[in-house]
């Protein structure tokens, strides 16, 4: 049996909150891709940070549901009508998680840190000037400010405190996020990256990234940063020649 | 929102040293059934402030829970008390009301079982 993800036409809607395109899709592409790696991870809490309509949690959770029973599905967005129409995905696809209205994960960062098992993230990552970051409703799910990088280097702390240690993290990035310096800040902070899927669309070069804290200290400091970041663009060319044969 | 995600919630307005735990005042609290899996709650258990457990669950109309946090074998005999902790931590959804920080007595609203945690300008 195929698995199960979420279904377009039962997602909720608002014109106020960003609906499932290329981005989402990838994500949950990247989560399909892994998802016999996610049974065996056999995680306890699982969340997402900018849910945004809930497609992206709905799935993850019906991909999951069968296999690793007694999981805690947890949904952050910045948006308060986001919250709710992640509901109302959840809802109508017979699914629950618990859904927080929160800058990031701000009111859940003394409590939750070292205990998510996997964390997902599809963030604003669209370059724009910096004054539209933040900004209420569709906006904050989309203006990411300086090389879109401004909301994701806020999140980037955020989940390496909520990571439990077996933790991993799954995110959306465009090739003009500069994702090499994501990857060589996370390298940094003790995390092996790989890319998990890569996606070329007309407007924008997408790729979904996953993170784990790799114990191999030793490697760690025989790395240099740029020894790193021309590795990462080795990997990044082949798989887009691999798209495009 | 359940017991599970109350307890991992703090109010962390700019200056509040003990945001937790949060008062619950129930407005609307609705059961909804969870599968039993004893595997989760030995899990979750260490991570549970108990008496914020309590004290949430009591708040929401139910006091069955032990006052005082039980020794972790009770986790391997005792399938009654895993029965009540499943159904304090799972089943009891606060669907309206509010959260209210200990320390400011600042109130956090829930609707549609949605607390909304998000700051204003001057609390950041």
């Amino acid at each position: 049996m195929p698995s199960r993800i979420a279904e377009i036409r039962l997602v909720s809607s608002h014109r106020e909150v960003y609906e499932p395109c290329d981005d989402s899709f990838a994500l949950v592409d990247a989560l399909l891709a892994d998802r016999t790696n996610l049974i065996d991870h056999n995680p306890k809490i699982c969340m997402e940070i900018g849910c945004g309509s809930g497609y992206v949690i709905t799935s993850l959770i019906l991909l999951l549901k069968n296999e690793v029973p007694g999981v805690h599905y947890l949904a952050t967005d910045t948006n308060p009508i986001a919250t709710r129409v992640t509901k109302e995905t959840l809802q109508a696809h017979g699914v629950d998680a618990d859904v927080i209205c929160t800058d990031i994960a701000s009111c859940l960062e003394k409590r939750l840190a070292g205990s998510v098992d996997v964390i997902v993230v599809n963030p604003p990552y669209v370059p724009t000037p910096e004054y539209e970051v933040g900004m209420e409703g569709i906006a904050s799910a989309w203006a990411g400010g300086e090389n879109g990088r401004t909301v994701i280097d806020k999140i980037l702390p955020v989940v390496d405190l909520l990571l439990s240690e077996k933790g991993w993290f799954y995110l959306v990035t465009l090739t003009s996020n500069f994702p090499a310096e994501i990857c060589l800040m996370m390298r940094k902070k003790g995390y092996a990256s790989r890319i998990v899927v890569q996606r070329s669309t007309e407007e924008e070069n997408l790729l979904i990234l996953k993170f784990w804290r790799d114990k191999d200290e030793e490697s760690l400091k025989k790395e240099t940063s740029s020894s790193f970041v021309s590795q990462f663009s080795r990997s990044l060319s082949s798989l887009m020649e691999k798209q495009w044969r | 929102m359940r017991l599970i995600t109350h307890n991992m919630l703090s109010c962390n307005i700019k200056g509040v040293a003990n945001g937790f735990p949060l008062l619950i005042e129930a407005g609307k609290v609705i059961e909804k059934e969870v599968d039993f899996n004893p595997d989760f709650l030995r899990h979750m258990f260490a991570k549970i402030e108990w008496k914020a457990l309590v004290e949430g669950a009591r708040s929401m109309g139910y006091a069955e829970l032990p006052e005082d946090s039980p020794d972790a074998t009770v986790l391997d005999s005792d399938e009654s008390f895993l029965k009540k902790l499943h159904h304090a931590l799972l089943e009891l959804h606060l669907e309206e009301g509010a959260l209210v920080c200990p320390e400011t007595g600042r109130k956090f609203p829930v609707n549609k079982g949605i607390p909304n945690m998000l700051l204003h300008e001057d609390e950041v």
